[in-house]
């Protein structure tokens, strides 16, 4: 996925969205490389059980750096239906390719209104070269 | 807000070799060049090279320079020989610790006897003023002056750290034992080495005027590119301390707590005539009902960070709780030190830590966490 193409929440996860095959919303949700970047020294993924229900701004997971620990929040309403469970033992993942492999967790959207929310990619990047400095 | 913050002369050194800074008492300084655990590692394997500039500096001349420290800190210092360092604390009336110092015995290039005093940045304005008002009140010659601006400090630690200062150094390393110190020239600087840091790892601290420190850096990582030698972090440096088991002043040290408490017992002459606080640290060394300093190991992943409570397993209530804690490079595991109840700090005690809502269990266990091999330069 390229990064120009995804909605961003200022707590930066980024979200993709695409149809299902029964019609249904399903959100990819990772996190920025601009995050990761900033975390350096990744230690420690908890991700969401699968099944959960979520709310947009919910934290549904954590990531230990050697440094601190970062909440990861949904960023859409919805029901957590798969997670990326290699990251578990392969964190090095989320480093080097956040948009794809580094993925965090697919969730069914209940409700659309939350994307409503979320920045483009534009105004994703001014708010990372805001907190820079 | 970074305009604000006082920059060492190495600033422009560290952006130059793309280090991420932060604020830090007051200073910019570099968190991090590329990662912390590479950092860390280049430090127990190889060398690293840190700049401490933002740590300050007091300079104490005159006859009766000795005997006015030794009763400013909790250990001998008046009778040091020359060249000889000591690690003590300054504490106040009552035994509550003001700072952690090293206490150096130096003579200049006339062979002038003279006192050094290290301390943290964090507190450097605090001590400046105790010293101002206890040098008023003291009944000898003894001249204080502030070297931290005039000044800069670097650190050089890790196994290498001696082959790679061989070259640059008008001293032998080979007699400058742990803990010792000389005025020397330092390439082709006037300065001071010690072989001291706050690694657990072989390694020295140089003290070299403001205006040279940019000329010693560019030396350093020159002598030290066939040895490993990078530039770390205050990242790297908070998780080397705490695997060596090392107090940080505002966690496991403080105005609340006295430094028996903290495990530093041998910082502290309580057969010492006089220092500010020994009678007060006389009479809590008698106590047993004040928490002591331990490290804990956990087996899970995820790491307790200061202010996590700590509980026996079947617990109901705290038992203390983290001062410091991170995830052990070395040892691939999260460590933490904490402060617990007296009566279960024995090695071995099973505990739980609350993270962030979720008891993780955690035993407490030795420290340091991490001691070096043997063969390298030990403990005098």
């Amino acid at each position: 996925m390229k990064p120009e193409d995804l909605l961003y929440a200022t707590t930066h996860e980024w979200v993709h969205v695409a149809a299902d095959e029964s019609g249904g919303k399903v959100a990819t949700v990772g996190i920025s490389a601009f995050a990761v970047e900033s975390l350096t020294d990744l230690v420690f993924i908890e991700l969401p059980e699968v099944g959960r229900q979520v709310k947009a701004g919910e934290s549904f997971g954590e990531i230990e750096s050697v440094k601190a620990v970062s909440d990861v929040y949904s960023p859409v309403d919805g029901e957590v239906i798969e997670v990326n469970e290699v990251l578990r033992d392969d964190l090095e993942r989320l480093s080097q390719d956040p948009y794809e492999a580094g993925w965090v967790a697919k969730i069914r959207m209940s409700d659309e209104a939350a994307l409503a929310e979320l920045m483009d990619h534009t105004a994703y990047q001014k708010q990372c070269a805001d907190e820079a400095h | 807000m970074i305009g604000t913050l006082v920059q060492t002369p190495l600033y422009q050194w560290h952006v130059d070799h793309g280090a991420r800074m932060v604020e830090f008492a007051g200073y910019s300084m570099p968190i991090v060049y590329t990662s912390i655990v590479a950092e860390h590692t280049a430090t127990r394997t190889a060398a690293t090279f840190f700049d401490i500039s933002h740590m300050g500096r007091l300079r104490f001349d005159g006859p009766d320079a000795a005997r006015f420290v030794d009763h400013l800190v909790t250990r001998r210092t008046a009778d040091m020989p020359a060249g000889r360092v000591r690690y003590a604390l300054v504490t106040n009336e009552e035994g509550g610790v003001l700072d952690d110092v090293l206490v150096y015995h130096l003579r200049d290039g006339a062979h002038a006897s003279y006192r050094l005093l290290v301390v943290n940045a964090s507190n450097h304005d605090k001590i400046a003023r105790w010293v101002d008002v206890h040098r008023r009140r003291f009944d000898g010659q003894v001249e204080v002056s502030d070297l931290t601006n005039s000044w800069s400090m670097l650190a050089v630690q890790g196994p290498n750290a001696a082959e790679l200062l061989a070259s640059l150094v008008d001293c032998d390393l080979a007699s400058l034992h742990y803990y010792t110190a000389a005025e020397t020239r330092i390439a082709g600087k006037g300065g001071v080495i010690s072989r001291t840091g706050y690694t657990g790892e072989d390694g020295f601290e140089l003290i070299v005027g403001a205006n040279a420190v940019v000329d010693v850096a560019k030396s350093l990582m020159e002598a030290g590119k066939n040895l490993g030698i990078v530039p770390a972090g205050l990242g790297c440096r908070d998780t080397l301390r705490l695997e060596a088991g090392m107090p940080l002043y505002g966690h496991e040290l403080a105005e609340e707590i006295n430094p028996l408490q903290a495990g530093l017992e041998f910082a502290v002459a309580l057969d010492k005539p006089e220092f500010i606080g020994r009678d007060a640290l006389v009479a809590a060394s008698e106590r047993t009902d004040v928490p002591v300093r331990v490290g804990v190991e956990l087996s899970g992943r995820r790491i307790p960070r200061e202010g996590a409570e700590v509980f026996l397993p079947a617990g109901a209530s705290p038992i203390g709780g983290v001062t410091s804690g991170t995830f052990s490079p070395t040892l691939q595991r999260p460590i933490a030190m904490a402060y617990i109840d007296r009566s279960h700090a024995e090695v071995g005690t099973e505990l739980t830590i609350d993270v962030r809502g979720r008891h993780e269990p955690a035993s407490v266990v030795a420290l340091p966490f991490y001691r070096r091999p043997s063969g390298r330069e030990s403990t005098s």
